[in-house]
């Protein structure tokens, strides 16, 4: 432990020295390192994969319309390959060694939480896209993805008002995001009058493959005479067999909808979809949405990745509207210093690719559309509501106490958990 | 208020149709048709609903073929709003007048959009409209569908259609329906009722349950207790049947385990290696039966129902030469030094995941399911899906195979030869090498095997085997290593406990619950259900 200090101390310090004559020589390349943290294999490589690529796809392109300030930018992949530990030493090496001007990565929270003490310490930006159980708002940290109350919360008013349901299973992966998300969903659903015997909270290991009794009970759940729906946090590769066990056991979304928050197109490209019609999903994006900047988007994707079949997602919304966020906050300030940048970005807009105009907050999350679709039989999905207009996302969530009298912001009180109450800073 | 007015509407109809009585009535309602028709091209949910009732209350002999062209997407609309529908030979037809439409003259079309709510329309429409259908499976969806649209207008109808019924299963439906409707009504007499609860109690299953329970709360008396028997009833029942569906999900996934394992009880429990790149042959399986669907698609979709018979040999090919392979290039060098085995295969299980990853990307690939194990039947209180069935079918099937090879087989007694004594089999002129490159191979091939049957309910990733090979390892310490019937008692056991474990305790903690019990067990039993004895557990 001791000699890991000191090593970093030691690597801290020779940076510190070599970074004068680096910074120089760096503005003598003319190329801005963009850094790209996604794992590239193991068990999260099905998912961040596409990210990486993505972020390839919006480099080049900026490049193509003259790169960034007259420099060319340049990308900087490193693989954490799936591993939480490795995913903060490589954030080290993007910040410390190749002087990135700002990342973009991670995908599950427990590798967001891993690498934020990096990003603290050597001072840096990453912009993270995909949706999460929000109770956090950092500095460093600049969060495109949704908030629960731009996903989660939006999804069981759609269930309560259009599909009239009475009683909830909420069935997730047993990890941080499920958890949270569905404590605040139980908290939301009792204050609006739902009886705890109502609400059936079910969590499963990660990968779980046999669905069979955990269907077996949704429908015993769901046999009590009233409308019963499922809220499913369930994660990645448990998805798969989970539908497939919803379809040949034959509970059909005219009687029991499950809506979905990590099931994207690209999660259903596994699954033949035709038993799994109607099913829901709530995401700030879909690519069936039409919209010219929309179908520019997956022209481009398309070509970039050589393949007609390609789908998109919303956490590459994420990133598209991430990454033209931080190019016209550096543009704004004319450099790629963390502090200048950092402190741009609140109230810089960029736009979405369903028609709307994000903005980036002072509690550096983002204002969003949400969608609700149903899963068609050609594995999209048909958008059957969505919000009157953009909702703001909350860092902290107002259902659950000891968060609702929080509040982040980075402008006025220099703060990601401003006490209301107490007026403190720090809760 | 408007459930009701469609249900008022739809009798009216089949009753003007029964009358045949098409005068100046079949005028106003051939114009009401036209018009719900037209309603489809408003392109918002209320507008789709509100046609779907007129529609259906027009009593027009097209609106069955309308609505199913609905719930099948095959009703389209133009720009100028006016609807078409396409039959299911493909021709495009006038939506309204049922006239021939020639396709290359109109503007682009769009399908009218269904989501939840039009598409439980549809059902109840569907339900009223073809009570008396010719087809059979028709009319039992029809009462189906009733009896749980459960609307009181409905009941002229089925009384028509209960007393036309000729065959059990249906006119059973159709009462039932009729029960369902019954005690939703509120001014149904209470006799009438009290039949009614008796016809739900019998019959006696999950969505028997789910009506009673739902019942208004203003009942008479007797037919609240009644009820409320019915209920106590019913769930003693499920509870019953809750056991066997226990046992009977405890069998299913004891026979995925058993698959997973029964080839690492080849290579790990005869010959001693510690495979950890056992999974990925698994994975390598269910990636072939993904080629071959994908060859079968493009050159002869007519043989997709053979696809998994077809994908069954190459599977076990593909894995059996890739298992020789490994043996061949690494294993053989490390004989005798299992940690460093474990290493070296454990290193080959990531260049094997990478290399699929590289190849084929790191997202699921579809492998589709034949036609015959795709859904479920009823058997009592049980929902048994075919491709769990299928599943411990194959896993039985493979079991005696392989029992049967090492029995009866020259190369089944050399490998048990070699096993037990590798020095005198090879003083008998056995080649020990190859036997070893073969048994190697046997044991691959049959992970190979399992993968096939494991696209079928798992995600086919690169990540596939992973999740398998730790449950393997348990599975073939807990049967005992080195003998096949430990395994299969071991993975039906594990099997069975973990979902007997599973409703009390949740699945992780179950699954945790089960590794303590097998620890207690190794503890006392430390070579496992079936301890091979004698000279051949010293080798």
């Amino acid at each position: 432990m001791k000699r890991t200090i000191l090593r970093t101390a030691m690597a801290a310090s020779v940076a510190a020295v070599a970074s004068l004559p680096l910074a120089l020589s760096a503005s003598a390349q003319d190329t801005i390192k963009v850094g790209i943290l996604h794992s590239l294999s193991g068990t999260m490589a099905i998912s961040e994969t596409t990210l990486k690529d993505v972020m390839l796809m919006l480099i080049e392109e900026q490049n193509k319309k003259g790169g960034l300030l007259g420099k060319k930018l340049e990308a900087v992949v490193v693989d954490p390959a799936s591993n939480w530990p490795l995913f903060a030493e490589k954030a080290r090496e993007l910040i410390s060694k190749e002087k990135v001007a700002s990342v973009f990565g991670c995908w599950t929270s427990v590798s967001r939480k891993s690498v934020l003490p990096v990003f603290k310490e050597l001072n840096s930006i990453l912009f993270y896209p995909v949706q999460y159980e929000g109770e956090e708002s950092e500095r460093n940290v600049f969060y495109t993805g949704a908030a629960p109350n731009q996903q989660a919360i939006p999804a069981v008013d759609y269930l309560m008002k259009e599909e009239q349901v009475k009683r909830w299973v909420l069935a997730g992966t047993d990890y941080v995001y499920p958890r949270t998300t569905n404590k605040i969903l139980e908290a939301y659903l009792k204050a609006k009058g739902v009886k705890a015997e109502d609400i059936m909270i079910n969590y499963t290991p990660f990968g779980h493959s046999d669905w069979q009794t955990i269907v077996a009970d949704i429908k015993k759940f769901g046999s009590a005479g009233r409308k019963t729906a499922v809220v499913s946090t369930i994660n990645g590769d448990a998805n798969v067999p989970f539908y497939k066990e919803l379809g040949n056991q034959g509970i059909a979304a005219k009687d029991i909808p499950v809506v979905a928050f990590s099931v994207g197109e690209e999660e259903l490209a596994g699954v033949d979809t035709k038993p799994l019609v109607g099913h829901l999903a709530a995401w700030n994006y879909f690519e069936s949405i039409k919209d010219s900047k929309n179908d520019e988007f997956i022209a481009k994707w398309k070509a970039f990745t050589k393949n007609p079949k390609r789908v998109s997602n919303d956490p590459m919304e994420a990133h598209v509207i991430g990454f033209n966020m931080w190019v016209k906050a550096v543009e704004k300030v004319k450099s790629t210093d963390p502090d200048k940048v950092i402190d741009a970005l609140p109230g810089i807009e960029a736009p979405n690719l369903t028609g709307g105009i994000s903005k980036m907050l002072p509690n550096h999350h983002i204002t969003k559309p949400v969608f609700i679709g149903e899963i068609k039989g050609d594995g999209q999905f048909d958008v059957v509501w969505k919000t009157d207009g953009l909702v703001p996302g909350d860092a902290w969530s107002k259902e659950l106490e000891g968060s609702k009298d929080l509040v982040a912001d980075w402008v006025d009180k220099k703060c990601g958990n401003f006490n209301t109450k107490t007026n403190k800073c720090g809760s | 208020m408007r459930v009701h007015a469609r249900w008022a509407a739809v009798v009216l109809g089949l009753s003007v149709m029964l009358a045949g009585s098409f005068g100046a009535a079949g005028q106003s309602l051939a114009q009401s048709y036209e018009s719900a028709v037209a309603k489809f091209a408003g392109d918002s949910y209320n507008d789709t609903d509100a046609a779907i009732s007129g529609v259906a209350a027009s009593g027009n002999p097209r609106a069955a073929a309308l609505i199913e062209a609905l719930q099948d997407g095959r009703l389209l609309f133009s720009e100028d709003k006016r609807v078409y529908l396409r039959d299911r030979g493909g021709k495009l037809l006038e939506a309204s007048s049922g006239e021939p439409a020639d396709a290359a003259t109109l503007p682009a079309l769009k399908p009218v959009r269904i989501n939840n709510r039009i598409r439980r329309s549809i059902e109840a429409a569907l339900g009223g409209l073809s009570l008396l259908a010719a087809e059979p499976a028709k009319r039992l969806e029809a009462a189906q569908a009733v009896f749980k649209s459960k609307d009181g207008k409905a009941l002229p109808a089925l009384e028509t259609a209960i007393g036309k019924e000729s065959d059990g299963n249906i006119k059973r439906a159709l009462e039932e329906a009729r029960a369902a409707v019954l005690l939703s009504q509120s001014e149904a007499k209470e006799g009438d009722k009290l039949e009614a609860v008796s016809i739900i109690r019998r019959r006696g299953d999950q969505d028997a349950r789910g009506l009673l329970a739902g019942l208004p709360g203003e009942q008479p008396d007797t037919v609240r207790r009644a009820v409320a028997d019915a209920i106590g009833d019913i769930d003693n029942r499920l509870a019953a049947w809750n056991v066997v569906q226990n046992l009977c999900y405890g069998l299913s996934l004891g026979s995925v385990l058993l698959l997973a394992a029964i080839g690492l009880a080849i290579t790990f429990g005869v010959m001693g290696v510690i495979n950890m790149a056992h999974g990925e042959m698994v994975m390598l399986g269910a990636y072939t039966t993904f080629l071959v669907q994908e060859v079968i698609r493009g050159s002869a979709p007519a043989l997709f129902d053979y696809s998994l018979a077809i994908a069954i040999p190459l599977a076990f090919l593909v894995a059996a030469l890739i298992g020789i392979a490994i043996e061949r290039g690494v294993i053989r060098f490390l004989y005798g030094r299992p940690l460093e085995t474990l290493l070296a295969t454990w290193g080959i299980s990531l260049i094997l995941q990478q290399a699929v990853r590289t190849g084929f990307g790191p997202s699921n690939r579809e492998v589709g399911a034949p036609h015959f194990m795709a859904g479920a039947f009823e058997l009592g209180g049980l929902t048994i899906t075919w491709n769990r069935l299928w599943i411990i079918v194959f896993a039985g099937i493979i079991f005696v195979v392989l029992l049967a090879a090492l029995r009866f087989t020259t190369l089944g007694l050399h490998m048990r030869a070699v096993t037990q004594n590798r020095r005198m089999s090879s003083a008998m002129a056995i080649p020990t090498g190859r036997i070893d490159a073969l048994t190697f191979a046997l044991g691959s091939g049959i992970a190979g095997l399992a993968g096939v049957a494991l696209s079928q309910i798992d995600n086919v990733s690169p990540n596939l085997g992973q999740g398998y090979i730790i449950d393997s390892f348990l599975v073939v310490v807990f049967g005992g290593v080195g003998n096949l019937w430990g395994t299969l008692v071991g993975a039906m056991s594990l099997g069975v406990a973990n979902k007997f474990l599973e409703p009390y305790a949740g699945a992780v903690l179950g699954k945790i619950l089960l590794l303590v019990l097998v620890i207690l067990f190794i503890q006392k039993r430390p070579r496992g259900l079936f301890a091979l004895k004698g000279r051949a557990v010293e080798a």
